[in-house]
C-alpha cells in the first residue's frame, strides 16, 4: 500500500517516536503492564503504515459489496437502508407477546424477533412433565398452530420479517409460519424471515437440542432444499455466534466457531444433493456485539472476508449472494450487570455502535434490566431509541466502513483473521464442527473461567461489580411472567385434543413416522401435521421416538 | 485430616445457560472440593438421586430460565422425604430480589445473584456444610 522510501523513513520516524516512549514509560509505567483485547491479541501504544506494510487493497479491502467483502455486503450499506432494527421478544402466551409485537412495531421497529419459551425449543408440549415451571418463562410458548394464530394475528405477514429463535425444532414452526401465512392469503414466496436452525451451537453451548447430530443435519437440509425452491426469501439458518460467546468465548473463538458451524452446514447439504450457489444465498449469521469496541468492529470485519474466501476455495461458489456474510447482531447479555443496571445502557449503546460500525444487518440492543429479568416495556423502548440514536442523530451511517484504512482496526482484522483460521484448521483436522464439539466447549469454558477470575482479581474492570460500587435499592418495575400462564396453556390444550379431528392427526403423524426412513423431504409432512392440528410435542415425540435423543457430553 | 467436602452442580429444568454452574463447578474443584456436575435438563427428582448416590453434603442449584420457584424447593423437599435434611442446597441464576425470601422459606440456605464472586460462595459452602 505504500512505497518503499516513505516506508523507510516511517519506519526511522517510529524508531526515534519509541525511544522517546521508552524514556516516558520508564519514568511514568502505563496504567497497565500489558494492553490486550479480549482474545488476548497485545495492543501497541500506536499503529502506523509499518503494521501495514505488504497491506494489499484489492487483496483484503476491495470495494464495499465486493469480494472479499470486509467492508461491508452492500455497495452503499446504510446510505441505501438502515439496518433492521428488531428486538427479540417474546413471553407468557401468544396474546401477550401479540401485543408486544405490536406495540414495538408501532415504535418504529422493522422487524419482529421472536423468543420461545423452552419447552417450545425443546419439542415439549406444556402439559409435559419437563415443561413445568417453564412454560411463557423465557419466551412464549407454543403448542399448536392455534398458538401461533394468536401470536401472529393481525400482522401483515407479507410485510413484515419475522426471525425466529428455534434451532431443533426449527422446520415444524417454519410449517406453522406456512400455514399462518396461508391463512392470512400470503403465499410462502411472500413471506421474509429467518429461523436459526443451528443446531452444532445447541450441543456446543446454548442446550435446546432434542435429536442427535445426523438426524439434525438431515432436518437442517431438508429445509434448506424447501425453503430454495418454494420459500425463497427465508433466511434458513443463522449460525450463530451469539450464545457462543455468551457461554464464554473470545471474539476470535466466536468466529472461529460459528465459521466452522457454517462449514459443516454447506457440506452436509452439498453431500445431500443440493448446488452451493442454490442455498448458500439464504444462509444468515448472527454475533454478539461486546463490550472491547475496535476488536468487536475488527471481528465483523474478519468474519466476512473469511467466510467469503472460504465458500469460494472450498465449495467453489460463484454466486456473491453465496459469498456474503449477512448477519444480525445482539448486544451481549454477560456484559450486563445487577448492579447499577442503569449503566447498562450505556455499554449496550457502545456496543451497539460496535455492530453498527462492524456492518451489521440487523440489530437487537439489550435492555437495562435484562440481568434481573424479563425486560419491561420501557426498558425495551431505551433500547430501541438507542438503536434509533445511533441510525438517525450521530452521522455514522453517512459513509460505508468509517473506520476501514485505520492502521489498527486493519491490523487487528488480519490478527483476528489469521487466529480464526488457526482454530478452524484445527478444527478441519478433527473432521469439522460435529466431530469437534467437545473440544470447543473445552475452549469456551476455559476463556469463561478465565474471564472471571480476571474480574475477580480486578484485572478486568466491571463498574458496580468490582469497581465504583454503591448500594443501590433494586429497580422497580420488572416485568414477571403471569404464573398462571402455564395452567391456561393446558387448559388450552386439553381443548384442542377434545375439539379436533384426532384420526386425522393420528393419520398425519403416521406419515411422518413412515417418512422419517425414508429420502422425503419432511417439511412437507410437517407442513400436513401442523394444518391438522398435530401438536408440537406430538410431532417431536415421533422424531424422538424414530431417531432418538442426543446426549450431551459433560465438560468442564 | 478433614475429609474433601462433597459438593453436587445441577441444573434443574430446561435451561441451557450454563456458564455459570461451569466456572462455579471448576472454582469449587479448584478450592478443594469434590465436584459433580450433572449437565442440562435434571429433574428434581433425578437431583436428589444423585446427591444421595454421590454422598455430597452440598447441592448448589442453577437456573436463569425462571423456573426457580417451581424447580428449587423440590428438591428441598425430595432430600427432606429421603431424610437427608443436612445437605445444604444453595440456589444461583437470573432470581429476582421478590423470590429470595419464598425460597429461603422452603429452605434454600442462600441464593447467590449475578456478580457473586467464586470466594464468596467458597466460604459460604466453608462456613455452613457439614463434613461426612
Amino acid at each position: 500500500m505504500f512505497d518503499r522510501d516513505k516506508l523507510e523513513k516511517i519506519q526511522a520516524g517510529e524508531k526515534a517516536y519509541k525511544e522517546k516512549l521508552e524514556k516516558l514509560t520508564q519514568k511514568r509505567p502505563e496504567r497497565q503492564p500489558e494492553f490486550k483485547t479480549d482474545s488476548e491479541i497485545s495492543i501497541n501504544t500506536v499503529y502506523t503504515p509499518n503494521d501495514l506494510a505488504d497491506f494489499n487493497f484489492e487483496e483484503k479491502l476491495g470495494f464495499p459489496g465486493s469480494f472479499p467483502y470486509t467492508r461491508g455486503v452492500q455497495p452503499n450499506m446504510y446510505r441505501g437502508r438502515l439496518w433492521t432494527m428488531r428486538q427479540y421478544a417474546g413471553f407468557g402466551s401468544a396474546e401477550e407477546t401479540n401485543k408486544r409485537f405490536r406495540y414495538l412495531l408501532e415504535q418504529g421497529q422493522t422487524g419482529l424477533s421472536t423468543a420461545f419459551d423452552l419447552p417450545t425449543q425443546i419439542g415439549y408440549d406444556s402439559d409435559h412433565q419437563l415443561s413445568k415451571g417453564e412454560v411463557g418463562k423465557v419466551g412464549v410458548a407454543i403448542d399448536s398452530l392455534l398458538d401461533m394464530e394468536t401470536l401472529l394475528d393481525q400482522i401483515p405477514l407479507d410485510k413484515v420479517s419475522t426471525s425466529m429463535t428455534i434451532n431443533a425444532p426449527a422446520a415444524i414452526l417454519l410449517a406453522m409460519y406456512i400455514a399462518v401465512a396461508e391463512k392470512q392469503g400470503v403465499t410462502p414466496d411472500q413471506i421474509r424471515g429467518t429461523i436459526q436452525n443451528d443446531v452444532i451451537k445447541e450441543y456446543m453451548a446454548r442446550g435446546t437440542y432434542i435429536l442427535p447430530p445426523e438426524p439434525s443435519m438431515r432436518l437442517i437440509t431438508d429445509i434448506f432444499a424447501y425453503c430454495a425452491e418454494n420459500v425463497p426469501n427465508w433466511n434458513t439458518i443463522s449460525i450463530s455466534g451469539y450464545h457462543i460467546r455468551e457461554a464464554g468465548a473470545t471474539a476470535v473463538q466466536e468466529i472461529a466457531f460459528t465459521i466452522a458451524d457454517g462449514l459443516a452446514y454447506v457440506k452436509a447439504a452439498i453431500d445431500a444433493g443440493l448446488d452451493v450457489d442454490k442455498f448458500a444465498p439464504r444462509l444468515s449469521f448472527f454475533f454478539n456485539a461486546h463490550l472491547n469496541f475496535f476488536e468487536e468492529i475488527a471481528k465483523f470485519r474478519a468474519a466476512r472476508r473469511i467466510w467469503a474466501k472460504l465458500m469460494k476455495e472450498r465449495f467453489g461458489a460463484e454466486n456473491p449472494k453465496s459469498l456474503m456474510l449477512r448477519f444480525h447482531t445482539q448486544t451481549a447479555g454477560v456484559s450486563l450487570t445487577a448492579q447499577q443496571p442503569d449503566v447498562n445502557i450505556m455499554r449496550t449503546a457502545y456496543e451497539a455502535l460496535a455492530a453498527v460500525l462492524g456492518g451489521t444487518q440487523s440489530l437487537h440492543t439489550n435492555s437495562r434490566d435484562e440481568a434481573l429479568a424479563l425486560p419491561s416495556e420501557e426498558s425495551v423502548l431505551i433500547a430501541l431509541r438507542t438503536q434509533q440514536v445511533i441510525g438517525y442523530e450521530i452521522g455514522v451511517t453517512d459513509t460505508v466502513d468509517p473506520l476501514g484504512g485505520s492502521y489498527f482496526i486493519e491490523k487487528l482484522t488480519n490478527e483476528i483473521e489469521e487466529k480464526a483460521m488457526d482454530y478452524i484448521k484445527k478444527i478441519d483436522d478433527m473432521g469439522g464442527a460435529p466431530e469437534a464439539i467437545e473440544f470447543m466447549q473445552k475452549e469456551i469454558h476455559q476463556s469463561a473461567y478465565k474471564y472471571q477470575k480476571q474480574v475477580e482479581s480486578g484485572e478486568k474492570v466491571v463498574i458496580g461489580v468490582n469497581k465504583f460500587q454503591m448500594e443501590t435499592p433494586p429497580p422497580e418495575g420488572l416485568l414477571k411472567v403471569d404464573p398462571e400462564v402455564g395452567k391456561r396453556q393446558k387448559a388450552k390444550l386439553d381443548k384442542l385434543r377434545a375439539e379436533r379431528d384426532n384420526a386425522k392427526v393420528e393419520a398425519v403423524l403416521g406419515d411422518i413416522r413412515k417418512a422419517a426412513h425414508s429420502k422425503d423431504n419432511l417439511l412437507p409432512y410437517f407442513i400436513e401435521a401442523v394444518k391438522a392440528y398435530a401438536t408440537l410435542g406430538e410431532i417431536c415425540g415421533v422424531l424422538r421416538e424414530e431417531f432418538g435423543e442426543y446426549q450431551q457430553q459433560i465438560v468442564f | 485430616m478433614s475429609e474433601k467436602l462433597r459438593v453436587l452442580v445441577a441444573k434443574p429444568g430446561l435451561d441451557g445457560h450454563d456458564r455459570g454452574a461451569k466456572v462455579i463447578a471448576q472454582a469449587l474443584r479448584d478450592a478443594g472440593m469434590e465436584v459433580i456436575y450433572t449437565g442440562l435438563r435434571q429433574t428434581p427428582q433425578q437431583i436428589v438421586e444423585a446427591a444421595l448416590q454421590e454422598d455430597v453434603q452440598v447441592v448448589a442449584l442453577s437456573c436463569l430460565s425462571g423456573a426457580h420457584l417451581d424447580l428449587f424447593p423440590e428438591v428441598v423437599a425430595g432430600l427432606k422425604e429421603q431424610n437427608a435434611s443436612d445437605i445444604l442446597v444453595l440456589g444461583g441464576g437470573i432470581i429476582p430480589d421478590d423470590d429470595i425470601p419464598e425460597l429461603k422459606k422452603a429452605g434454600i440456605a442462600e441464593v447467590f445473584g449475578p456478580g457473586t464472586t467464586t470466594t464468596v460462595i467458597i466460604d459460604y459452602i466453608k462456613e455452613n456444610a457439614k463434613v461426612g
